[in-house]
């Protein structure tokens, strides 16, 4: 997989954390389903790199890998029928995968936490926040059912949720929206973990609420020096938090970019598609772009460039070679750090 | 539901406004909850306080367990005292309350009063006993199978279904048949062993609902172990219908006692029990009927009591089903 050797040398981490390892690197992710109908693969040699106190936005439309690879690193993939034929996931420098069921799950929560898309349905409905919020610290710091009311209050506070002291003993049901994220958010919070993977997690969330969550998000993370894995496919709610972006597409990193240059200058007809796709007010009147035809179908992506068969640009090329990642550059040739673009014309696409 | 229930507008607004109001006052993110916390229990008992049924069957339940707890509060008499010579079969003296000729003698000249009373101990020990063990058992069973699935689901419910198939009044009296002295805790266990598949099919499903759930994900996500998974976030969610099937079973188990005992291979002499005694009062049918129908009695209020009790505890947990 010459493609992949490549990827990784080229957008190279932007300094490395403890003891010369990165936060998070995952190194040539592959994950694939056996179902029915053969095998999915949903995910085909992804890399990635996040830094303490660094924001990755992974962004992609549903089934182009993006929460099946956070799946992977929070080891709650279901297995079967998923599958995980190849690839790294290293912490700290130690691949997760070939760590015992025990160590990964000491690391959840302490060192890695996920906030979930849908909080209303992941919160236990028949308990109430305070016990939820509490359990965290029972579970794995062993505090006394008192303390860890306490520590849930201050919990709740953090997070900015009003009268948190009266509402500690609510259900899950009795909260808004908005403030049952925030619950999530400081679940995912309690321990103060390395970093967080958000999946989706204003996805479910009415608009005005959306910026209100991402602040808050933001705000902490800063505070904490957390690393960010941002999991979207708002491409407006990654623009203010975000430091870099991944863009997927059918299980392959398609195009890394710092995320300002992304949206200026894209390197990869896909993303050029989504940003045109955004309905703009000066715009009015004229007919909306949309990207033509549907996402591949994972049990037969098609040869070459995933993207080919729905890509203007495409040619013969792209129908039999898949692109490699590769490090994309000015026109006069000098370097774009971070930059990337899995995409056989990306010198056409960027400047043309 | 649960928001409806629990704002109820007691001003003389237009209901359009009132559902407005519960919405509102569930989405403010700003000030104390509009009313208690109120979980899916507390919700429940909010229900229960105000079903007749509920009320009725209750207090029912409750003077039963007196009873089968302390007889000797309700009468003198001992259901053992035969007195042939002065008491073969003497008819009921329906104005005589809570004295032991109120409901006549039976062909032992033991007063029938003090039998039912003494007996409810036995049925009701019957009920419970079983109904606790098939809980417990069944319970676990189909949670292992549902959470685990595979090979664990396989064997399992495999089991499930072999039990399943023996029919539950064969199965019983070819086990209870092999003892010779048959007490209480003979018949319950061989109940018990008979008849947890139910609940363990029950539990398995709902097991199987709740595992996919994003809670459980979210909570495996932040470093909960498999069996704080099952205890903390599984079972109370899956507790409800196990709930609902084991309170209507329990009627189901004292008439299944009754009915053993009635075809002499259940509770014998001398334990006193109700089936036993409308086994023993056969032979007087024609000319002494109130011998079987005292007991009988005793036996349908305490299977319809049980059965109300269960029937409104599944409207209460799952409103859905009413």
């Amino acid at each position: 997989m010459t493609i992949i050797d490549k990827a990784a040398e080229a957008p190279a981490p932007r300094g490395a954390g403890e003891n010369g390892h990165p936060l998070l690197q995952v190194r040539d992710l592959h994950v694939e389903f056996h179902t029915r109908d053969g095998v999915a693969k949903a995910v085909n040699g992804v890399n990635y790199t996040v830094d303490a106190g660094e924001t990755l936005a992974v962004l992609g439309e549903s089934g182009s890998g993006k929460s099946v690879t956070a799946q992977a690193i929070m080891g709650i993939l279901d297995m079967p029928p998923g599958r995980i034929p190849k690839g790294e996931i290293l912490f700290r420098g130690e691949d997760m995968l070939t760590m015992s069921s025990d160590e990964r799950r000491r690391l959840r929560g302490r060192k890695i936490a996920m906030i979930f898309q849908d909080a209303l349905s992941s919160l236990n409905p028949v308990l109430s926040v305070g016990y939820q919020l509490g359990e965290m610290f029972r579970v794995h710091q062993g505090l006394s059912k008192k303390d860890a009311k306490a520590k849930a209050i201050e919990l709740m506070d953090r997070v900015k949720i009003p009268a948190a002291r009266a509402r500690v003993n609510d259900y899950p049901h009795q909260f808004s929206g908005g403030m049952r994220q925030r619950i999530m958010i400081a679940m995912a919070l309690a321990l103060e973990p390395d970093l967080i993977i958000a999946d989706e997690p204003t996805t479910a969330l009415d608009v005005t609420v959306q910026a209100q969550v991402m602040e808050l998000l933001a705000e902490l993370q800063r505070e904490y020096n957390m690393g960010l894995i941002l999991i979207t496919h708002d491409l407006g709610v990654v623009a203010d938090v975000a430091d870099k972006i991944a863009v997927m597409y059918a299980g392959r990193i398609v195009e890394t970019a710092p995320v300002h240059e992304l949206y200026k200058r894209p390197a990869h007809p896909y993303t050029r598609g989504l940003l045109d796709s955004i309905p703009r007010l000066d715009q009015k009147g004229q007919e909306l772009y949309a990207i033509k035809g549907l996402p591949p179908n994972l049990t037969r992506i098609p040869t070459g460039c995933a993207f080919n068969p729905r890509c203007p640009k495409a040619d013969d090329l792209c129908r039999t070679e898949i692109p490699a990642l590769a490090p994309v550059t000015e026109q006069d040739g000098s370097e774009l750090p971070g930059r990337g673009s899995a995409c056989h014309f990306w010198k056409e696409t960027i400047h043309g | 539901m649960p928001e409806k229930t629990a704002t109820t507008p007691e001003t003389d607004v237009t209901v359009e406004a009132a559902t407005a109001a519960a919405v509102d006052a569930s989405v403010t993110d700003t000030g104390p909850a509009p009313d208690k916390a109120r979980s899916l229990w507390s919700d429940a008992w909010h229900d229960l306080r105000r079903n007749p049924l509920f009320l009725v069957s209750a207090v029912l339940i409750f003077i039963l367990l007196v009873i089968a707890a302390f007889p000797s509060l309700f009468t003198s008499a001992s259901p053992r005292d035969a007195d042939l010579v002065n008491h073969y079969l003497q008819a009921p003296n329906w104005s005589h309350f809570f004295s032991p000729d109120w409901f006549g003698y039976d062909g032992q000249g033991r007063s029938i009063y003090a039998r039912v009373l003494y007996g409810a101990r036995a049925s009701i020990m019957v009920g419970v006993g079983v109904t606790v063990l098939v809980t417990l058992l069944g319970t676990l069973v189909g949670m292992l199978a549902g959470y685990f699935g595979g090979w664990v689901d396989t064997l399992l419910s495999r089991l499930t279904d072999v039990f399943f198939g023996i029919p539950f009044l064969l199965g019983a009296l070819v086990i209870l048949t092999s003892f010779e002295k048959r007490e209480v805790w003979v018949v319950i266990l061989a109940l018990a062993f008979l008849g947890w598949t139910q609940i363990a099919r029950v539990a398995r499903g709902s097991v199987i609902t709740i595992k996919q759930a994003d809670y459980v994900v979210a909570a495996k996500a932040l470093g909960a172990s498999t069996s704080r998974i099952l205890v903390k976030h599984i079972l109370p969610n899956a507790l409800a219908p196990i709930i609902v099937v084991a309170t209507i079973a329990l009627g189901g188990y004292i008439a299944a006692e009754a009915t053993l005992s009635f075809l002499g291979i259940g509770l014998t002499e001398p334990t006193v029990s109700w089936g036993v005694d409308v086994s023993s009062a056969r032979e007087q049918l024609r000319n002494a009927p109130h011998v079987l129908i005292v007991p009988s009695v005793m036996v349908s209020i305490t299977v319809l009591s049980f059965l109300m009790f269960g029937d409104a505890v599944r409207n209460a947990l799952d409103p859905k089903l009413r």
